[in-house]
């Protein structure tokens, strides 16, 4: 019974360890200037957590052959312990633990504790259930305000906006594809119609949520061009599976003609 | 207050009759098999749902027999709709968390165990005891009646975040009636249990015997304590939380609710409440509920390691010291469920650091059940099976949470399946671990017969092995960025690679989920016809073995014993057997 928990457990162990090293499932590539910096932190937590994982499966596995009763008379030792060994493991595990935790609070802080920088692109991403619209501010720079009154699913009005009165939100592009130029920096504004939504790109490295009642604003610099799936990850209702929108990551050039193409069609 | 036996005030004389002896019994040992076949009942409801949950991601389309019975609008001809799926999904939580893990291993073994491993008659409150007992089985029932109703049971999920769980029906199906069920259920259920967490506190503070101090008591009692400390406080703030939430979706309120929303077309009258005060109030009670959920089981794991090991407990004030330690900090970590919540994130920093230091005594606890094992002698009947297989476990399911906790890595890992494998290896499967371990050591006691050990050896191998096939890919899953709660892999290009996987996971869960049925086949044969039971079959050194399997009325037959030592005195040298009983006076090397 003992060589077969050992052999088990020590199985289960190598088996794990290589489906992660094989890659076989992965990150996508990282498409944004801060995403490396968080690869990077997984890379170092996986690491460390599978040298424990390792170390600790393969000791239990050890030590249950290595102590099974062999019938041969023999006593267990009576310890109650061992203050020393408890004090040098309960250090070490904590300057292992907190120390990797604070190795990484600088990625954290630059993508949270530093605005976005002035020139930044400014775009608002609205979610409700279960679509995804983006409001361009337009060559005013402003957004105008939303009535949710004047929601109207039937004229496209999905943000509520006043054309009509309101000046800022006159020049207002609202579409359901979040373009952006590459290398450019952009803020994101979230915000929410009804419930609790999610923005994820898992190629960007971003997640935030959406939550009504406040704008939530983050901001990144995508690095690659091409098209990117937005998923909702928040439980938003019987839509949420599939609640999706496209990033697309354009060059400059084409990022212009595209706005200039939503903006005619508004 | 130690050493003082307060006697003639609580005790009961043996009932007669059965309501009194089964029913409506104030006897802690019945109302703790009541409890734990509670906790049967709603596991087995909770394995079905899950299976269900399986079948569908695999298999959309899927037509299930008789499901069309229980829901004609969830799924008709028997197909799952997606909105029925998050029903499935919802009440899957639910009960385990509530039902299963805060039931079996605290309010049955502990009902059960606490009051004779302390050496009492019974608790210190019998009739608070049965209210507990009555008030959870009410609270069950309002729950399953989420099922019944032609809405179904709501949508948002074990979490019911407001928004989705506040504005009724125009959020989704099960959203009207179905989340008041649900709230109601659950106000219910957090009474039973702050009343029997006082019961275990004044029980274990009061009455034990003559020489047990509590740094003798045994590391199961100690859980049950630290437990019962951890339930009286969370279980008020989610108690009040529901009661507000219950006031916005029919009180007129907005506590959570912020105005200016439109759901479904309709625009909602609430304003000036805030989505996020709920996830606070929520997770503050949330994350010392898991904490409720593994400490018992770290309890009986210790017990069974140093029993089975023929060895005392590597580090016992350690140990203690470790579990007082996850209890405290257990409270002040609530945060890391809510780092993209939207929270401050000068607060997340707050929250991490304190989240890897909760790592380090889980850390000690591990170190100190390997360091049980080395010297030691050991022998591995299925309780020992099950308790190796808990270490195992719960350094997988652990380690996880590293990641978790370190905000930047969260970013790309909250909601996803990596959130779903770390919770469920820690809960899903450590802590029913430590129920199963539990069963099998204390049945004889309970039952006075043997569970079947080759049934018990066959559990426990397809078992193991199948919930680390389970749950294992699922950080695979997680690491493509799979996000929770989807019913369907068909909305996303990047999921559709992933279905082979989830086909993978779920025929694991398949014959994992029938192996079960063998448990369950053993629990009640072995009641009956089970090899008759010594009084203590695994020469175990507490209090419980001391008296005949199943014990008497009043536990120790108006004994009342006396404490020599501490609870893991084996191997002692100089002793006549390999093990000293707590009440043996026994003269032998140190002892404490």
């Amino acid at each position: 019974m003992a060589l077969a928990i050992a052999l088990v457990v020590a199985l289960i162990s190598v088996v794990s360890v290589a489906l992660f090293w094989a890659r076989i499932w992965w990150f996508p590539p990282d498409i944004s200037t801060h995403g490396p910096a968080i690869d990077h932190q997984f890379m170092l937590t996986l690491v460390i957590t599978g040298i424990i994982f390792v170390l600790a499966q393969l000791s239990l596995a050890y030590l249950v052959w290595r102590n099974r009763d062999r019938g041969d008379g023999r006593r267990a030792s009576y310890s109650h312990g061992n203050n020393a060994l408890e004090a040098t493991w309960t250090i070490a595990a904590a300057l292992v633990f907190i120390g990797l935790n604070l190795m990484g609070y600088h990625i954290w802080a630059g993508i949270h504790f530093v605005g976005a920088a002035p020139g930044a692109m400014q775009v608002e991403v609205w979610g409700q259930q279960f679509a995804w619209d983006f409001r361009y501010p337009g060559p005013d720079g402003k957004f105008g305000s939303s009535h949710v009154e004047k929601v109207d699913d039937a004229t496209a009005n999905y943000l509520g906006l006043d054309r009509d009165h309101d000046a800022d939100s006159k020049d207002d592009i609202v579409t359901s594809t979040l373009a952006i130029p590459v290398n450019r920096e952009v803020q994101i504004f979230l915000r929410s119609k009804d419930v609790t939504h999610s923005f994820f790109v898992r190629e960007l490295r971003i997640r935030q949520d959406l939550v009504p009642g406040m704008i939530i604003p983050i901001h990144f610099t995508a690095t690659q061009t091409g098209r990117y799936e937005i998923a909702c990850a928040e439980l938003c209702g019987l839509g949420h599976y599939r609640m999706r929108a496209f990033l697309q990551v354009m060059t400059e050039e084409d990022y212009e003609k595209w706005l200039a193409n939503m903006a005619a069609q508004q | 207050m130690a050493g003082v036996h307060a006697e003639a005030v609580h005790r009961h004389e043996a009932p007669k009759g059965f309501i009194r002896r089964y029913i409506f019994s104030l006897d802690h040992k019945v109302i703790g098999i009541q409890y734990y076949f509670l906790a049967l009942f709603s596991v087995f409801v909770g394995l079905l749902l899950s299976i269900l949950i399986r079948i569908h991601l695999v298999w959309p389309q899927a037509k299930i027999p008789l499901l069309e019975l229980l829901s004609r609008t969830g799924a008709p001809g028997g197909v799952i709709t997606p909105e029925y799926y998050l029903s499935l999904l919802t009440m899957h939580g639910t009960i385990m968390v509530f039902f299963v893990l805060t039931t079996a291993p605290q309010s049955g073994f502990g009902n059960y165990f606490l009051p004779i491993q302390i050496g009492a008659e019974d608790m210190a409150f019998p009739r608070l005891n049965m209210l507990s007992f009555w008030v959870t089985f009410a609270g069950l029932v309002v729950l399953m009646a989420a099922f019944f109703i032609p809405d179904g049971p709501p949508i948002s999920g074990w979490t019911a975040y407001p928004p989705l769980s506040a504005v009724g029906g125009a959020s989704g199906p099960g959203e009207a009636v179905g989340q008041n069920l649900w709230i109601i259920s659950i106000a219910i259920f957090c009474v039973a249990s702050m009343l029997g967490a006082l019961n275990f506190i004044a029980t274990t503070l009061d009455l034990r015997a003559h020489g047990l101090s509590l740094m003798r008591m045994p590391l199961t009692c100690w859980a049950w304590f630290i437990t019962a400390i951890l339930a009286l406080l969370s279980f008020a703030v989610l108690l009040a939380a529901g009661a507000l939430l219950l006031l916005d979706r029919v009180g007129g309120t907005s506590f959570f609710v912020p105005g200016g929303l439109i759901v479904s077309d309709k625009i909602i009258k609430h304003s000036g409440g805030s989505p996020l005060l709920w996830q606070h109030l929520f997770w503050f009670f949330g994350h010392p509920e898991v904490y409720i959920a593994i400490l018992p089981g770290m309890g009986v794991t210790s017990h069974i390691l140093s029993t089975f090991s023929r060895k005392p407990i590597f580090g016992y004030k350690a140990m203690v010291v470790a579990m007082g330690a996850i209890g405290v900090l257990g409270f002040v970590v609530w945060g890391h469920h809510m780092f993209i919540s939207g929270m401050s994130p000068y607060s997340a920093f707050a929250f991490s650091v304190l989240t890897m230091a909760i790592a380090v005594p889980s850390a000690i606890k591990t170190f100190n059940w390997l360091g049980t094992i080395l010297g030691a002698k050991l022998r591995f009947p299925t309780p020992m099976l099950f308790a190796l297989g808990f270490v195992s476990l719960f350094v997988t399911g652990g380690l996880s949470g590293i990641f978790l906790g370190q905000p930047p890595i969260d970013i790309y890992f909250h909601d996803t399946y990596f959130v779903l494998a770390h919770f469920h290896m820690i809960m899903g499967v450590a802590a029913i671990f430590g129920i199963f371990a539990g069963t099998y050591f204390w049945f004889p006691k309970m039952f006075g017969r043997m569970l079947n050990e080759t049934m018990g050896k066959i559990h426990f191998w397809v078992t193991f092995v199948g919930v680390y096939a389970i749950f294992m890919p699922m950080h695979f899953l997680g690491l493509e960025g799979h996000p929770r709660r989807y019913s369907e892999l068909s909305g996303f290009e990047f999921l559709k690679p992933l279905l082979g996987v989830h086909d993978f996971i779920s025929h694991a869960a398949f014959i994992t989920g029938a192996i079960q049925l063998v448990f369950l086949f053993n629990l009640f044969w072995s009641m009956f016809k089970g090899m008759k039971a010594a009084e203590n079959p695994w020469e175990a050194t507490t209090l419980e073995w001391t008296v005949p399997s199943p014990p008497p009325h009043d536990n120790f037959a108006g004994r009342h014993p006396v404490i020599y030592r501490g609870a893991y005195e084996f191997s002692v040298p100089g002793a006549e057997k390999d093990y000293v009983m707590q009440d043996s006076p026994e003269k032998v090397e140190a002892g404490h």
